[in-house]
């Protein structure tokens, strides 16, 4: 294994590519920086002047809206330049490389890069092509991970849970396809979550998933017995029906969150979704609008995160 | 010209020859071996003191790139990577652009290839038209025109009827039909193995079940046909077992496997290395070693470079857009040596392998330094080390998951025909 391509030679994040082989440490001292960000956004002037000057590019050649306006704000907290770039509509349709794109964009005196791409290791790529002096943020590459995500939910997790070392966390959904997913499995590890089970139906459990850690379950009842924190999954519109799913409505019937389905875990436990939901496929509203669901903090929180994770990476 | 190679380590393992001995080379032919010629008098003495001297490598799977893909290599930069790496003989797939699928075109590349007084080509002919894997070729025409055998590449042959088809076709004429065993539609996307680090990375997946289904339909048809079938490029530890059953029930099939496989497994793939990007994808550790031990108790019969020089452009990309393969034929032969070392089997057994092994299943006499024989020959050290870096590299491609990594035993001088067409710089 190849040393960790995100870390600088002082052991500092170079780069936030995923969560695997980050220390928990690691992963505190970004939950901890956050800690203080979430407090900015409730002030009469929502900025502190952390990355003044600095240049940030959304680089996302796949369509985003909520990820991109997250980490845009975040930045503009920070107070750095924010240039918004939708690739998928411009360069790359009309041929050029993805490394080619971002050499013109270096060349434009960038210091960091958020990227989305469609497929899995291409924030890697991007990361060992660049100069040493610009960082590059996996804002989500294909399949493979999504860190930031994965770091708003142990955010999420530890404002209502505290502790990680006594949870019982269930993953329910399309983790096959799911980089949100590998990256929270990872996360929820390092940080010493004692039982970290997903539960989804065959055809969407990646061969080998219980090496990452997990325990696999493929009924709903079982697997989210007793659990404090419940983590849906986003099913993609295409995987609804044909081969991997027969159709929504038997989806939602045996794997959807109800809230007869959610009486099996604590009676404490917490809702999250990464989102966009799908009312009525993987969630029911009554269970996504309700007491137990903490999907709209996630949402807040997430802007505290990503500010954390640029403003450690600015100063590594 | 007459050549005198001197004292040298001759390690012949068709004629199991392993000591000390000098070879004659006269009119391209080996004149004798041990004993001097009576009058005998060399134009070229290749003092061979404390090196090895056997049979010209064998590669049964090389890509050339040409016709069609000159940027990716072409057969002057990927001829003078196979002499390098001792390679006499290679076999051509046919898929080329457009695929040899046609007898000028075999002819044209048969042609070229022999301008260039290098290693032999012994092109593969397309089974199926463009490989498209609907009709057949015109396989007697095709073999006329220079083609060793007929195989499908990489191209999908997922319609069992057109399978069953071209093999009792080529079984009229005799013709072995070569078949890398892979299920289209349980393949389809997939770029990794479909285990442990696909799940981890994200990476859309391949089962080992992909090469046990296909291989289980090669199989039956092949016994169905009657048609010779040589199994290339095994990757699972179930694979090597279905191949080890069907040889004990007596059936005439032979099977090979790339080196890399040999060495590496999808851990290698560490942080996405698109040089390990590879067709078959590297399987896990079991399956591995399953390769290492299958190819020393003999169920795999032959170890081939799989060479496929790419282009950088097409790896430097994300690794499931990135292009499959890597050069090996100036890795063939220390990578063999490191198998062997590593797994103590000795040297004559090893160098078999990639020489009398090859030649059995192409049918061709060369392979071996027996009285009379074209002279096709490699002399390598045994001992000397080299970096893996581009420029030691002839190949025009420098892609391979073992850049930086330092190998043992380097090719000092290639014979072809009796024509010395490589001779090391140092």
């Amino acid at each position: 294994m190849p040393n960790n391509p995100q870390l600088n030679k002082n052991g500092e994040l170079q780069h936030l590519l995923t969560i695997e082989g980050l220390s928990a440490e690691m992963l505190r001292h970004i939950l901890d920086t956050a800690e203080p960000f979430v407090s900015v956004a409730e002030r009469e002037v929502k900025k502190v002047p952390l990355l003044r000057g600095k240049a940030i590019f959304n680089l996302f050649f796949e369509p985003s809206t909520r990820t991109r306006t997250t980490f845009e704000i975040a930045a503009k907290r920070l107070s750095a330049d924010v240039i918004n770039l939708n690739i998928g509509a411009s360069s790359q349709s009309k041929g050029e490389t993805l490394l080619d794109t971002v050499d013109n964009l270096a060349a434009m005196q960038a210091d960091m890069f958020i990227v989305r791409h469609a497929q899995s290791g291409a924030a890697h790529l991007i990361a060992s092509h660049v100069a040493p002096h610009i960082h590059v943020v996996n804002a989500g590459d294909g399949r493979h991970a999504h860190p930031t995500q994965g770091l708003l939910d142990m955010f999420t997790i530890r404002k209502f849970k505290k502790e990680f070392h006594n949870l019982r966390v269930a993953i329910v959904g399309d983790v096959m396809h799911s980089r949100v997913a590998r990256s929270q499995i990872h996360a929820l590890t390092t940080l010493g979550v004692p039982e970290v089970r997903v539960i989804a139906p065959k055809t969407l459990l990646p061969a080998g998933v219980e090496h990452l850690g997990v325990h696999v379950y493929n009924d709903m009842a079982k697997g989210l017995k007793d659990v404090d924190v419940v983590i849906m999954l986003r099913l993609q519109n295409e995987r609804m029906r044909g081969a991997m799913l027969p159709s929504a409505q038997e989806y939602f019937k045996y794997y959807g969150l109800t809230a007869d389905k959610l009486a099996h875990a604590k009676s404490d436990a917490i809702v999250m979704h990464p989102g966009p939901m799908n009312r009525g496929v993987e969630i029911d509203s009554s269970v996504a609008d309700g007491k137990q669901s903490v999907i709209l903090p996630q949402v807040t929180f997430g802007i505290a995160v990503r500010m954390a994770v640029m403003s450690i990476l600015a100063g590594s | 010209m007459k050549i005198h190679i001197k004292n040298g380590r001759l390690i012949d393992p068709r004629n199991e020859i392993d000591a000390i001995k000098d070879v004659f080379i006269a009119a391209g032919k080996i004149v004798s071996v041990g004993v001097a010629p009576e009058s005998f008098l060399a134009n070229r003495v290749l003092d061979a003191t404390g090196l090895v001297v056997c049979p010209g490598l064998i590669d049964l799977s090389a890509r050339l790139r040409e016709p069609g893909l000159e940027y990716k290599a072409t057969l002057i930069s990927e001829m003078a990577a196979a002499v390098a790496g001792g390679v006499t003989s290679l076999v051509c797939p046919p898929d080329t652009d457009p695929p040899l699928d046609e007898p000028g075109l075999v002819e044209m590349l048969k042609y070229r290839a022999k301008s260039l007084n290098q290693a032999r080509v012994y092109p593969l002919g397309a089974l199926t038209q463009k490989l498209a894997g609907t009709e057949l070729t015109e396989m007697a025409e095709l073999h006329a025109a220079g083609c060793i055998a007929f195989s499908h590449a990489d191209a999908p042959l997922d319609d069992t009827l057109v399978m069953l088809r071209a093999m009792a076709y080529a079984a009229t004429f005799g013709f072995t039909v070569w078949l890398r065993p892979q299920d289209a539609a349980l393949s389809r996307n997939g770029v990794a193995h479909d285990g442990e680090v696909a799940t981890r990375l994200g990476l859309p997946s391949i089962p080992s079940c992909a090469e046990t289904i296909a291989l289980s339909t090669i199989l039956q048809l092949a016994r169905e046909t009657g048609a010779k079938v040589h199994i290339c490029r095994l990757s699972s530890l179930e694979g090597i077992e279905m191949v080890r059953a069907a040889k004990q029930q007596g059936m005439a099939v032979s099977c090979d496997v790339g080196i890399h496989h040999a060495h590496l497994s999808e851990m290698d793939i560490g942080f996405f290395d698109s040089n390990c990007h590879l067709i078959p994808p590297l399987r896990n550790l079991r399956d591995r070693d399953a390769i290492r031990a299958a190819l020393k108790d003999g169920t795999v019969d032959a170890i081939c470079s799989d060479h496929a020089p790419v282009d950088d452009d097409a790896k430097i990309l994300p690794f499931a857009e990135s292009e499959a393969g890597a050069t090996g034929l100036e890795l063939l032969l220390p990578l063999t040596l490191k198998w062997a070392g590593e797994m103590g089997v000795p040297l004559n057994q090893a160098i078999k392998k990639i020489t009398a092994d090859p030649a059995r299943i192409l049918g061709v006499a060369n392979g071996h330094l027996g009285m009379g024989q074209s002279a096709d020959i490699c002399i390598f050290d045994p001992e000397a080390y080299w970096k893996v870096e581009p420029k030691a590299l002839k190949s025009q491609g420098k892609n391979t998951p073992f850049l930086g990594v330092e190998l043992q035993g380097k090719v000092r001088y290639t014979l072809v025909d009796g024509h010395l067409v490589y001779e090391a710089a140092y």
